[in-house]
C-alpha cells in the first residue's frame, strides 16, 4: 500500500480547552484505503482530534486537507458533505424506527405528492446499502429487535449513505462480543476493498494489531509516532503510550496489614461483571485499573447496591451482607464518590452546608427539625479540614471549582465516617493543587484505618498511591499487582489484553 | 468570586420581588380602573376566594419541588368535598369525623400516585392524569352528577364563617401557609424535597429514602386538595360534581409564577402565595371589569404559558 498517497492530512493542530493543552501541535495523515488506528491514553487527544475533523469543535490552529484541497469544518454537517462520517461508542438509532427509516432520516426520498415519501425507493437504497456491507437484514426490520453489533452495522450503512469515503470509528469493539468484533473486521475489510478509509479508535490493542495497517500514537495532546503496523510490536506501542517517568509526586505511607474489612466473591451482572472476587483490608488503597467500559464503574456500583447482582457474595467485617441500596451500603459503613460529581455527586444549586450534611440530618435534628447551628458547625469543620475554598457556607456549589466541588463531595460522605470507601475517578478534571490534597487526604483516611477503593483511568495515579492493583478487562479481573511490582507498561499490557498477571 | 457571588444574590431577589411587583402593579392598574377595586370588602373578597386555590397550589409545590406534578387535584378537591357532604347528609356522621374521613381519602389518593410514580415507575404527569379521571369518575357515581346540599350550620361554619373580620378560609390558608413554610425551610423533610428536585440520582447516591419523599409530596398534595374541597363545599353550602374542574392550570400557574421551577429543585411557597394572589386578583379585576367568564380562560391561559417561558429562561441562565 502507498502510504504517501494521503487523502487526509491533519497539519500542526492544536487546541486548548481551559487549563489543558488538549492538542499540540499534531499532525496526522491517513492514506487512501487504509485501516488506521488512532491509540492513547484516556485523555491522550484522540477524541478531541475526531472532534475536529468531523467539525464539532474548532482547531485553535493548524490546518486540514482533504484530497488535496484545503478545507474548512465548521460544522458536523459540513463533514458529512465532505465525506467524513464519525460513528460514535454510543449508536445514534432510533429504537423504534426501521433501518431503512433510521439510514435515511431527514433525507427520505420524495413521493410523487409534497409531504409523501417514495417507501419503496427508500427501502431498496437501503438494501443496496446493507449489500455493501455483505449484511443480509430486512430493511423493515425495527433497530430495537437489532443486536448492538447489527445496529453498528446500520450505523456503517448509514455513513456510507452520505457518500463517505472517511469514516471514524469510535471504539466500535467495545459493546460486542468476540465474533461481532469478527464480523465487524469483516465489514470493514469490506470497505477497504472498495476504497473506503477507516480510522479505527481502541483501546484494545490486539484488535488494533489484527485489523489495521497503520498506527498513530498520542500522548498528553502529542504525537508520539506513526508507524506500519508490522514494524512494531504490542510492547512498543504500550511504551509509546505510556512514557513518561513517575515522579515523586505521591508520597505513599504504607500502613501494616490489618483485617479484611470487605470480602466480595464470585460477583456478576451480565456481561458488565463476570465473577469477580476481591478482598479489602482496614488501612488498604486499592487501585482498580482498566480501560474505558472494562466493567470498573459497574463494580462500584454493585457494591453500593445501586445496581443489582445477579450472582455473587458479600462480606462486610466477616458478615455476609445483601446490599440492596445505597442505604444498606450506607448503613454497613460504605460511601461511594461517583465518577461524575456533576450529575451523582452534588446538589449543584444548594449550598455547600447542605451538600456537606445532609447525609447526617437524622442525627443534626429533633423531631425532623433541623438544628442549623449544629449544621453549620459540622460543615465548617469539614470546609477547615479539607481546606473547602468557598467564600461561604451559603454559597452555591454550583459556583465552586472542580477541586472545591470534589471536596465537597468527599466532605459528605466524611460526616459519615465510613469503614470502606469507593472513589471513582476522584480527580478528574480537577487542577494539580487540588489533586495533590485529595491523594493526601486518602492517604491520611487510609492511615485511620479506612479502606479505600479507587478507580482511575491514569496510571500515574493508580501506581502513585495504590498499596494494591487490580486489573479489570471485559467485566474480569485479569491482573493483581502488589505496589512492588507494577508497572504502567505492565498494567497497560494486562487492561489491554497482552500477556498479563493473570490469577 | 465574592463579587459574583454577590451579583448572583441580587438577581435573585430581583426575581422574587419582581413577582410582588407583578402583584402590586395589578393592584395600582384594577384601582385606577375600577373605583370598586380597593374597598375592604372586595379585598377580603379576593383573599377569600384566593384562599380555595392558594391551598392547593401550597400542596402542589411540593410534587413540583420534587421534580414531579399533581393533576389530580381538582377531581381530589371534588371527591373529598362530596364525601364530606354525604356522609354528614347522607349518613348522618358527625362533622368533623366527615372532615377527617375526607382529608383520610384524599391523603389515600396521594399515596396512590405516589405508589404509581415511584414503584410503577409510571411518569407523574401520566399517573396523576389517571388518578385524576378515577377521582372525577367516583365523585360521578357517588354523587349521581348531582349536588349534594342540606348541611349544617357547624359544617357551612368552615366557608363562610368569619372570625373578627377574617373569612375561616383565609385563616386556614395562613396556618397552611405557615406550616407548609417552616416544613420546607426548617425540617429535614423539607431538605429533602429540594434534594430530590435538585438532583434526585445524588439524593439516591446520599442515602436518601427517595421513594418514601415522593410519595410523600403527594400525600401532602391530596391532604391540601381534600381540606379545599371540604372548605369549597362548605362556602357554597353543597358539593357540586364539577367542583375543581380546571383548577390544576391555577394551582400550577401559582408557584410557577411565584418562581417554583417546573424542573424541580427551586422555589418557596411565598412565592406560591404570591403568584396565587396574581391568580386571584387577576380574576376579581376582570370580574370587575365584566370582562366575560370565557376570555377570563383564555387570559388565564395566556398567563401561564408566561410564566413557564419565565421558568424556562431562567433555567437556560442558571445552566
Amino acid at each position: 500500500m502507498d502510504y504517501d498517497d494521503f487523502v487526509l492530512r491533519m497539519e500542526r493542530i492544536s487546541k486548548q480547552f481551559p487549563g489543558v493543552q488538549a492538542l499540540d501541535d499534531v499532525t496526522f495523515r491517513v492514506a487512501r484505503g487504509e485501516i488506521h488506528a488512532l491509540v492513547g491514553e484516556n485523555g491522550a487527544g484522540k477524541s478531541t482530534l475526531m472532534k475536529i475533523l468531523t467539525g464539532a469543535i474548532p482547531c485553535d490552529s493548524g490546518q486540514i486537507i482533504l484530497r488535496g484541497q484545503e478545507v474548512e469544518i465548521d460544522s458536523p454537517g459540513r463533514a458529512q458533505q465532505l465525506g467524513i462520517s464519525m460513528i460514535h461508542q454510543e449508536l445514534a438509532l432510533i429504537p423504534y424506527l426501521n433501518i431503512g427509516q433510521n439510514i435515511y432520516l431527514g433525507r427520505e426520498p420524495r413521493g410523487r405528492l409534497p409531504g409523501l415519501i417514495a417507501w419503496s425507493q427508500l427501502y431498496s437504497q437501503a438494501q443496496g446499502q446493507l449489500a455493501r456491507l455483505n449484511m443480509d437484514l430486512d430493511p423493515l426490520t425495527l433497530v430495537v429487535d437489532l443486536p448492538i453489533a447489527q445496529q453498528q452495522m446500520v450505523e456503517v450503512a448509514k455513513a456510507l449513505s452520505f457518500n463517505a469515503d472517511i469514516i471514524v470509528m469510535d471504539e466500535p469493539t467495545s459493546a460486542l462480543t468476540e465474533r461481532e468484533t469478527d464480523t465487524l473486521f469483516e465489514v470493514m475489510r469490506t470497505l477497504k476493498a472498495q476504497g473506503v478509509t477507516i480510522i479505527f479508535i481502541s483501546h484494545r490493542l490486539e484488535e488494533v494489531f489484527e485489523i489495521a495497517d497503520r498506527v498513530t500514537v498520542l500522548r498528553d495532546g502529542r504525537l508520539i509516532g506513526v508507524a506500519p503496523i508490522t514494524e512494531v510490536s504490542t510492547d512498543d506501542v504500550v511504551r509509546m503510550m505510556v512514557g513518561r517517568e513517575l515522579g515523586e509526586m505521591y508520597p505513599k505511607q504504607t500502613v501494616a496489614r490489618q483485617d479484611v474489612v470487605l470480602r466480595v466473591q464470585g460477583l456478576t451482572r451480565g456481561n458488565e461483571l463476570r465473577d469477580v472476587s476481591l478482598e479489602l483490608r482496614r488501612g488498604e488503597i486499592l487501585g482498580v485499573a482498566g480501560l474505558v467500559g472494562a466493567g470498573r464503574t459497574p463494580l462500584a456500583r454493585a457494591l453500593f447496591g445501586i445496581d443489582p447482582i445477579e450472582r455473587g457474595e458479600i462480606w462486610v467485617d466477616g458478615q455476609a451482607v445483601r446490599i440492596n441500596s445505597p442505604r444498606t451500603a450506607i448503613r454497613l459503613g460504605m460511601g461511594f464518590v461517583p465518577e461524575d460529581r456533576k450529575e451523582q455527586g452534588l446538589f449543584l444549586g444548594m449550598a455547600v452546608r447542605e451538600n456537606i450534611t445532609i447525609g447526617v440530618l437524622d442525627r443534626k435534628s429533633i423531631l425532623g427539625f433541623l438544628r442549623f447551628r449544629e449544621l453549620d458547625r459540622l460543615a465548617e469543620g469539614y470546609v477547615q479540614q479539607l481546606d473547602i475554598r468557598t467564600p461561604s457556607l451559603r454559597q452555591r456549589v454550583r459556583n465552586l471549582s472542580g477541586g472545591n466541588q470534589q471536596k465537597v463531595v468527599i466532605a459528605r460522605w466524611l460526616t459519615l465516617h465510613p469503614k470502606i470507601l469507593i472513589l471513582d475517578e476522584p480527580t478528574r478534571g480537577i487542577d494539580v493543587g487540588a489533586k495533590a490534597e485529595i491523594h493526601a487526604l486518602m492517604n491520611r483516611l487510609a492511615g485511620e484505618g479506612v479502606g479505600i477503593i479507587m478507580i482511575s483511568s491514569e496510571l500515574p495515579e493508580i501506581l502513585g498511591i495504590s498499596d494494591r492493583i487490580l486489573v479489570m478487562r471485559q467485566g474480569q479481573i485479569v491482573g493483581e499487582f502488589t505496589r512492588q511490582e507494577a508497572t504502567q507498561d505492565a498494567i497497560m499490557l494486562c487492561a489491554a489484553g497482552g500477556r498479563g498477571n493473570a490469577h | 468570586m465574592r463579587t459574583r457571588h454577590r451579583s448572583f444574590d441580587l438577581r435573585e431577589l430581583l426575581r422574587r420581588s419582581s413577582v410582588v411587583l407583578i402583584l402590586l402593579a395589578l393592584c395600582v392598574v384594577l384601582t385606577l380602573l375600577s373605583n370598586r377595586f380597593l374597598t375592604a370588602s372586595n379585598l377580603l373578597n379576593v383573599a377569600l376566594q384566593t384562599s380555595i386555590m392558594a391551598i392547593v397550589a401550597i400542596g402542589m409545590t411540593f410534587t413540583i419541588l420534587t421534580g414531579g406534578i399533581d393533576l389530580s387535584v381538582g377531581s381530589v378537591v371534588a371527591l373529598c368535598g362530596a364525601l364530606a357532604a354525604g356522609l354528614i347528609v347522607r349518613d348522618g356522621l358527625n362533622t368533623y369525623l366527615a372532615i377527617g374521613l375526607a382529608l383520610l381519602v384524599g391523603g389515600a389518593l396521594g399515596v396512590v400516585s405516589g405508589l404509581l410514580i415511584v414503584k410503577g415507575n409510571i411518569p407523574p404527569f401520566v399517573a396523576t392524569l389517571s388518578v385524576m379521571a378515577v377521582g372525577r369518575g367516583l365523585t360521578l357515581v357517588y354523587t349521581q352528577g348531582r349536588p349534594i346540599a342540606g348541611l349544617g350550620e357547624s359544617f357551612v361554619f368552615w366557608g363562610t364563617g368569619k372570625v373578627g373580620p377574617i373569612p375561616v378560609p383565609v385563616l386556614i390558608l395562613a396556618l397552611v401557609f405557615v406550616g407548609a413554610y417552616v416544613v420546607l425551610t426548617r425540617t429535614r423533610f423539607g431538605l429533602y424535597v429540594y434534594a430530590i428536585g435538585g438532583n434526585e440520582e445524588t439524593a439516591r447516591l446520599a442515602g436518601i429514602n427517595t421513594e418514601w419523599i415522593k410519595i410523600a409530596v403527594y400525600v401532602v398534595s391530596g391532604l391540601t386538595s381534600a381540606l379545599t374541597g371540604v372548605l369549597l363545599t362548605a362556602r357554597l353550602w353543597s358539593a357540586q360534581p364539577t367542583a375543581g374542574v380546571g383548577l390544576e392550570l391555577d394551582a400550577i400557574a401559582a408557584p410557577v409564577l411565584g418562581g417554583t421551577s417546573l424542573f424541580g429543585g427551586v422555589g418557596s411557597v411565598g412565592g406560591t402565595l404570591v403568584g396565587a394572589f396574581i391568580m386571584g386578583v387577576l380574576s376579581n379585576g376582570l370580574n370587575l371589569l365584566e370582562v366575560s367568564a370565557y376570555y377570563q380562560r383564555v387570559i388565564k391561559g395566556v398567563v401561564f404559558i408566561l410564566a413557564v417561558m419565565l421558568d424556562l429562561y431562567t433555567k437556560r441562565r442558571r445552566r
